[in-house]
């Protein structure tokens, strides 16, 4: 019988009440008085130089108010970036400007060039298309490693050459690294595409900019996953707006998958303009627009070497990766495919010797950031695919050939300059091999066979580092921001409970898990707790949610107030019950003194807070109310084995995925159900990668799939009905709670998972294929069966 | 989308006198035209709705026992009602997701002859005859090539008749993003003789398939196409497929459907 309240309990998510009946409050549905529309101009070519921009006509239209081009932001920052990676030479990376608006040049297909503000929205999109904007196209580069060529065009006219960096990790292992794999029994080699996805969250971008002049405060309404970040970054570095005089909402939002981190141009605009015109400003982004000036994700091009000693030992990893940035740097590019990549590269296996190189590369393409997993999806897929080739190779089971090389050995420290702290992967796989029911696998094969079909079946074991993150390391590592988070747990008078947190929910269900912790503290009913976020005048100085972080430093900071909560109510207790503090113990929502029966209730203790009639005054203050700061002293590391079988339709090259089963270890669970669903969700979008989804860029930077008519976007009956489990669980050595986070396990864990299982079919079939490039869609997957 | 007038006549008469304007543009379902417009691709003067017109609503059968279905009666409606000829009702019920399906027309998809939409493969693999205000157009004649057809400006499709075959079946292989016919293949026969009609694949739209029609009209079996095959030049090569590939998909699927017509 699971636990009805509490952590551990699987509890209906009481956000989905008014998510689905209609009763959200997104930004969209934000509407001020006086409100004001703007719509930008968007460049249609990759690549040119801007050498007129005529508003006349434009500007005499109906209903025009002002346009904006980039002369209006001279002397306005430009977006930040908020990492800086250094090279393998010790020299930081090639950081170009990045203008609100265009300044001189255009570098992406989407890239805005004037903002025309007017009052209805139809009205400003009829004036923009009266703008006349002269501009000389210049030749576009768009592939990564002909960006690098010498005399291919240059995104950046003040950079030195399109790389933006070429890291080496570690580069002091670079040689011991070459050593091994020249010595080395076998090398297994794979070259491989991580391809571009575009984050499709549901919602598409919304902000709307507020000024009041009485006071000179800004606020902005916007579609984020930290709005204290965003804050952080707009009035410091663009507009010079400082904290008390900027508010930043980010009210429901409709999925994130990283896209909404990033602080956009559009953002600091509707900001920009409300204040020079004293009238709110708003944007809501089409889908289209959302192709066009939504950070996108993966995007990366690998070649990765195994080598294995006679054993069958893993013995080194080298990779050389190049990792599309996009025309700009987006707020955090810089770190995923090096931090967030790089370090994962041991993945779980205990191979002495690991390199990793990464070139980032500036194109004419939207700009690449952080996109669900982040780094992680890209570091699993190598590192699993070429262990899966291997074992071909090699003749070995691939899950044998997995387990024999596994870390079982804890904490551990990899090549790769992370610690683990805990885990345990056989455990995985033998959980793993009982959902999966490997034993049946054999007849279901023959059973599709007799069908005409192939059936393939595909494992998988990844990790991943989450609850980011320790803000000394990453500080040490180019990040230019903490990455702790905070928590105020605010008990009122009648023992009622709000709790502020710097995390943002859009989809993680932080309004239901994180109240079954406060009640759990406390042993009262979560009714009674409420979560309050995505203010900045409202809750505490956070980072916000993204890199599966929310539980395990935010719920941390909870934790840790929710505990000063506790031991200044006992405090209050003694006093009422005449008792020392050191006797006071706290069960059911009720105070009782040791060994004794007097007892005082929660809303007592909370009352005697806020009417200090008969309270300790010269001990204590009154009120309960309380703030902790929480910065991990390390990442999370959850871990899992997937297997996937897919059955090939060898006359048309079709992939449908017949069983998928997930066996996940995030250390404790607050809530079982929204972690399935988390994971079905994760899953659901690594199919997307495995067989559907990619932006595809021509030769002269068009994005090809540009809306859903080309870009294929997982539906209903693309996804089987998963088998998760999540009871292996080796809790989190170093956070209070013991979580580690499952926001990204399944985008990460399955896309190889996939790709493993549509190669086994293939080979079943007689087809003799190494690999094939996601999406794996019909055509490719029958493309490649022709050899 | 930009401003225009709306017009919702009730008789085919009325609807041709509003398209007589300058800039004026039939509206069915809107299943094409309306994204046109949001994207502002289209600026017509003024819409001309033909959904409130009667007479070009519903499903009958006439002397010559061709299922006859007005211009204006959705994919829904189709799907329900023309149980005479099951594969056309099958094609009715797969096209898009339902609120395509409730709003979209077949005199619609006929007039757009989107080089991947279902009906055109329908419509020429049936020899179905396109009835307009003006004329009876043979579906051989009608379809003249991507989104070309023979309709004259401001004609309006008023009905299609489809002769009924003895055996027909459809097969579509999806587009992933649009799912829209990469290739569909419309199989029919007739007493004098089987059609075959291919859509998604070809650069000059709909066609039909002569060779195989030759082979399967002496033999009506998945074996008499077994060694045919359509030339890779002439079809379309996008993201979703090569023109390799959708020419083996004809073959493919046009086996599918002469085993599924039985």
């Amino acid at each position: 019988m699971p636990k009805d309240h509490g952590i551990g309990a699987p509890m209906k998510r009481r956000e989905d009440v008014r998510f689905l009946t209609g009763a959200g409050n997104y930004t969209d549905d934000i509407n001020l008085s006086r409100q004001l529309y703007v719509h930008f101009l968007r460049s249609d070519v990759a690549h040119g130089r801007i050498n007129g921009i005529d508003t006349e006509e434009a500007s005499k239209m109906p209903g025009v108010v002002r346009i904006f081009t980039g002369k209006d932001f001279e002397g306005v920052g430009g977006l930040p970036c908020g990492w800086q990676v250094t090279d393998r030479h010790g020299e930081p990376m090639q950081e170009p400007a990045h203008p609100v608006l265009a300044q001189g040049k255009v570098r992406h297909v989407g890239d805005p060039i004037a903002a025309v503000v007017a009052e209805t929205r139809e009205q400003a999109r009829d004036a923009a298309e009266a703008i006349a904007v002269d501009i000389e196209e210049l030749p576009a580069v768009v592939d990564m490693k002909a960006a690098l060529q010498d005399g291919a065009p240059r995104v950046h006219d003040d950079l030195t050459s399109n790389l933006c960096y070429d890291w080496g990790f570690v580069e002091d292992n670079k040689a011991a690294v070459d050593e091994a794999i020249r010595n080395a029994h076998h090398v297994t080699t794979l070259e491989l595409v991580n391809q571009r996805l575009a984050p499709n969250a549901m919602e598409p971008r919304v902000a709307v900019g507020d000024y009041q002049r009485a006071n000179d405060e800004s606020t902005l309404y916007t579609t984020s996953q930290n709005p204290h970040v965003i804050r952080l970054l707009m009035g410091a570095f663009v507009l010079g707006i400082p904290e008390h005089k900027l508010r930043v909402v980010a009210p429901d939002v409709g999925g994130g998958f990283g896209s909404k981190i990033f602080h956009y141009a559009e953002e600091a605009f509707v900001t920009f303009a409300a204040r020079q015109l004293n009238r709110p400003v708003k944007w809501t982004a089409s889908r289209s627009e959302a192709f066009l000036s939504d950070a996108q994700g993966r995007d990366h091009v690998t070649k990765i070497e195994l080598a294995l000693d006679a054993d069958n030992n893993f013995t080194a990893i080298r990779t050389e990766t190049y990792a599309n940035m996009g025309a700009y740097l987006s707020t955090f590019a810089p770190s995923v495919p090096t931090w967030l990549h790089g370090t994962l590269m041991a993945g779980n296996y205990k191979t002495p010797n690991i390199y990793v190189n990464v070139k980032a590369v500036f194109t004419n393409t939207v700009p690449v950031d952080a996109y669900r997993g982040a780094g992680r999806p890209e570091a699993t897929f190598q590192l699993e695919r070429v262990i899966d080739k291997a074992a071909r190779e090699l003749g070995v089971d691939p899950m044998a050939l997995r387990r024999q090389n596994f870390v079982t050995e804890f904490p551990y420290a990899t090549p790769v300059a992370v610690e683990y702290d805990t885990g345990d992967y056989p455990a995985l796989v033998d959980k793993l091999e009982e959902i999966a029911d490997f034993g049946g696998f054999e007849a279901r094969r023959k059973e599709s066979e007799a069908r005409g079909k192939l059936r393939g079946l595909g494992v998988n074991c990844y990790i991943e580092a989450c609850g980011i993150a320790p803000s000394n390391l990453v500080g040490q590592l180019g990040a230019r921001a903490g990455l702790y988070d905070a928590a105020t747990v605010r008990v009122n008078a009648t023992g009622s409970i709000s709790v502020m947190v710097g995390a943002h929910s859009h989809g993680q269900g932080h309004e239901t898990a994180f109240p079954q912790v406060v009640a759990d503290m406390l042993g009262i009913d979560e009714s009674m707790v409420d979560i309050v976020h995505g203010d900045t005048s409202k809750i505490p100085f956070g980072m916000g949610t993204y890199g599966s972080r929310s539980l395990a430093v935010c719920g941390s900071a909870m934790v840790r107030a929710t505990e000063k909560i506790i031991a200044k109510a006992k405090k209050i207790a003694a006093h009422l019950m005449e008792a020392s503090d050191a006797d006071i113990e706290l069960k059911d929502g009720k105070f009782t003194v040791a060994g004794t029966d007097k007892s005082v209730a929660w809303g007592d203790v909370t009352l005697a807070a806020y009417v200090p009639h008969n309270y300790p005054l010269t001990e204590i203050e009154p009120g309960l109310e309380e703030t902790s700061f929480y910065d991990p002293s390390n990442f999370t590391y959850p871990a899992g084995a997937y297997a996937c079988e897919v059955e090939v339709d060898p006359d048309t090259g079709k992939v449908t995925i017949e069983r998928f089963s997930a066996a996940d270890d995030f250390g404790n669970v607050i809530n079982p159900m929204i972690v399935d669903g988390q994971v079905h969700g994760g899953i659901g979008q690594g199919i997307g990668q495995a067989l559907l989804e990619s932006c595809a860029y021509d030769e002269n930077g068009q994005l090809v799939s540009a809306s859903y008519m080309d870009y294929a976007m997982p539906r209903a009956d693309d996804v089987p009905f998963y088998s998760v489990d999540h009871s292996v669980q080796t809790p989190c050595t170093h956070n209070p709670l013991g979580v580690k986070g499952c926001g990204e396990a399944g985008a990460i864990g399955s896309p190889p998972t996939i790709v493993n299982a549509v190669i086994d079919a293939l080979h079943s079939g007689g087809h003799k294929v190494d690999h094939i490039d996601m999406p794996l869609t019909p055509s490719r997957v029958w493309t490649a069966m022709q050899g | 989308m930009y401003s225009f007038d709306f017009v919702k006549p009730s008789s085919v008469a009325e609807a041709v006198a509003a398209l007589a304007e300058d800039e004026a543009q039939p509206l069915g379902g809107g299943q094409t035209l309306i994204p046109t417009l949001k994207q502002r691709l289209a600026m017509p003067s003024k819409l001309v709705s033909l959904a409130g017109i009667d007479e070009m609503r519903g499903i009958c059968r006439d002397d010559d026992g061709r299922i006859c279905i007005g211009a204006s009666t959705t994919h829904a409606e189709i799907a329900e009602g023309a149980g005479d000829y099951p594969a056309l009702a099958r094609l009715a019920a797969n096209i898009g997701d339902p609120a395509v399906r409730n709003r979209g027309t077949v005199g619609g998809s006929l007039a757009n002859n989107d080089p991947s939409a279902c009906y055109p493969a329908a419509a020429l693999g049936s020899g179905a005859t396109i009835i307009t205000d003006r004329r009876e157009i043979a579906a051989d004649d009608y379809f003249q090539g991507m989104f070309a057809t023979a309709l004259e400006e401001g004609e309006i499709i008023t009905e299609a008749r489809f002769p009924v075959p003895e055996k027909a079946d459809y097969q579509k292989f999806e587009q992933p993003a649009s799912r829209f016919a990469l290739v569909g293949v419309f199989v029919a026969k007739y007493a004098d003789g089987v059609r075959v009609a291919v859509t998604g694949a070809s650069e000059e739209g709909v066609f039909r398939w002569t060779e195989a029609e030759a082979a399967l009209s002496s033999d009506f079996t998945a074996e008499a196409v077994a060694g045919l095959s359509v030339p890779a030049d002439g079809m379309i090569g996008d993201l979703h497929g090569s023109p390799e590939y959708r020419a083996h998909l004809v073959s493919v699927m046009t086996k599918r459907a002469v085993a599924a017509a039985g």
